[in-house]
């Protein structure tokens, strides 16, 4: 039963992988993204791993994959004459390819020494939230709070790059307007007729 | 029969499922039609209207009538539009509200530490949250796809709206695990036995954390109103500025579809805030051992049913008042209340409930 499910799942990750690269349209392409991080959650939660699977979907799948889709309907561009121009850099991606099938086969040919039966998804009986979260701040701290500061400076340097003093705009003050009262806005005048203020 | 029950054997488990699932999705189509006409009264009382009063007595088969002229209209696509997505936008919206409820405990089981539940998770909230999270795509799919400006705007609008009010929705809850030490949706219920003071948006018990637990129950109901499309944060479907937003294209069936999913969210929020903070089935009263030991388990589980589903009426009825009485938030007011003062309020909260755990530990 888990086998089918697992074949199932694994043909579903991979086919929409494939789509999408191969899909015409880019916000097919992010659709089919998003399948993808769906049916990889979908593999952890087989393996028993059922946090690393929701905190896949709530972050890139909730998040992430969001704003890939916020940003591809932006745009403005003609990915048909895009991707015929990228076809020029066929050896490169055959290059990198090639690396990557290479890696895998020697994983492959290793595979003998690495056990994949000792799998435990839950060490010690805790629920594997309580397990990541022991090791990760207790073992881990220093990477943990290192990949922390890494992503504080990328965010910083986001803002850096995107802020700009715009000097003559009005922005809205709440304390200020929520505590004006009817003294402070207007005075009553009595002019006498003919006269004016 | 005996021998065919037994010949199912293995089959058994995944019927009962089915059943199970075949239940809750009955129960939920038939409340959601009678608490939608619950909104239009409320709105309409609120108003000094009479509301829908002609469709059977008081207007009660309202909704069913209303359903049956959804199905019924013809189902027009813009010429223009992405079809498949088109299509797909309104059925996702609806397929996640309902898989939501697969978590949702709704009453306490005939055995102890049981409960009444599709699937009891030990990522329960993780799992609430994650799909809650993904109603977005409904929205912004059903917006691009209609090839249409003010549907894209909407669509754009609301993408913003939701993942920022996730954040203090996220935070909330980290409140409430802290507290409970467990993401399973029971056991956040059954932290919070023993009557009204110790739910966890009052917790006497733990004094001091009452002064942050409440505002985080506030802050909650105010971000689900955001994360549902609610007014005064219905700006995705604005019709005095969008028509009606992401779903001006959208007629009959998909509309209908639309329509129920988003139904379907604000009870599923309703119930979410009724498990962190209105203790779930427990009433505001507890029973002493002795009665609870007297009574038949069967009843218990009823009256928790009952509790639950009062605690969900209760907090849908607090939805439409504020649906008829709050005026809609500008844009620029709506993202200032989430990032500026819900972030930092529930960051700070999530801070002080998890240094009071810390030091002076939960009294369950």
């Amino acid at each position: 039963m888990a086998l089918i499910a697992f074949g199932l799942i694994a043909a579903i990750v991979i086919l929409s992988a494939v789509f999408v690269i191969a899909a015409r349209n880019p916000v097919h392409s992010v659709l089919w993204l998003i399948l993808t991080f769906f049916s990889a959650a979908g593999l952890f939660v087989l393996i028993g791993a059922e946090f690393l699977a929701m905190l896949l979907i709530v972050v890139y799948v909730g998040a992430v994959a969001v704003l890939f889709l916020f940003v591809v309907m932006m745009l403005d561009v003609d990915f048909v004459e895009l991707k015929e121009g990228t076809l020029r850099y066929w050896p490169f991606a055959l290059l990198v390819g090639l690396i990557f099938l290479g890696e895998l086969a020697l994983v492959w040919a290793t595979s003998g020494e690495i056990s994949t039966t000792t799998f435990d998804p839950s060490p010690g009986g805790d629920t594997n939230a309580e397990a990541i979260g022991a090791v990760m701040y207790t073992d881990y701290l220093l990477l943990f709070q290192m990949a922390g500061v890494i992503l504080l400076v990328a965010m910083i340097g986001a803002i850096v790059l995107t802020l700009r003093h715009r000097p003559n705009v009005k922005r809205q003050n709440v304390g200020e307007q929520t505590g004006r009262r009817r003294a402070d806005a207007y005075e009553m005048k009595d002019p006498a007729p003919g006269e004016g203020i | 029969m005996s021998n065919a029950i037994e010949s199912l054997g293995s089959l058994w488990g995944p019927l009962l499922v089915l059943g199970q699932i075949g239940l809750f999705t009955l129960v939920l189509l038939i409340s959601i039609a009678f608490l939608l006409l619950l909104d239009r009264k409320v709105w309409a009382g609120v108003m000094m209207r009479k509301g829908p009063n002609v469709v059977g007595p008081f207007g009660l088969l309202q909704s069913f009538a209303d359903f049956g002229k959804f199905l019924l209209k013809e189902i027009v696509i813009p010429a223009g539009a992405n079809k498949f997505v088109f299509i797909f936008a309104p059925i996702l919206t609806c397929t996640l509200a309902f898989a939501a409820w697969a978590a949702i405990p709704v009453a306490p089981g005939l055995e102890g530490g049981t409960s009444w539940v599709i699937s009891d998770l030990n990522v329960g909230i993780l799992y609430l949250f994650a799909i809650s999270s993904l109603g977005v795509y409904g929205i912004i799919m059903g917006g691009w796809a209609s090839n249409s400006k003010y549907p894209f705007l909407g669509a754009l609008r609301s993408a913003a709206q939701m993942v920022s009010y996730e954040v203090s929705i996220g935070f909330v809850i980290i409140t409430v695990i802290l507290m409970v030490g467990s993401m399973n949706l029971s056991d956040i219920v059954n932290n919070q036995t023993g009557g009204l003071q110790n739910w966890h948006a009052f917790s006497f018990q733990n004094f001091p954390l009452v002064i942050v637990m409440f505002p985080m129950f506030v802050i909650f109901f105010i971000s689900a109103l955001a994360e549902t499309n609610r007014p005064p944060f219905d700006l995705p479907e604005a019709e005095s500025e969008l028509v009606a937003g992401y779903q001006v294209e959208y007629g009959s069936t998909p509309y209908l579809l639309f329509m129920l999913g988003e139904y379907l969210n604000i009870v599923l929020m309703c119930a979410m805030m009724t498990i962190l903070f209105l203790g779930g089935w427990h009433g505001p009263i507890a029973l002493g051992p002795e009665i609870a030991n007297a009574l038949p388990p069967l009843l218990l589980s009823l009256s928790g049913l009952f509790w639950f589903m009062l605690k969900i009426l209760f907090l849908f009825f607090l939805f439409a008042m504020v649906k008829a009485i709050v005026p809609r938030y500008r844009y620029d007011q709506l993202m200032r209340l989430g990032w500026k003062i819900f972030l930092p309020t529930s960051l700070a909260a999530v801070l002080v409930v998890a240094g009071y755990v810390t030091y002076f530990g939960v009294q369950a």
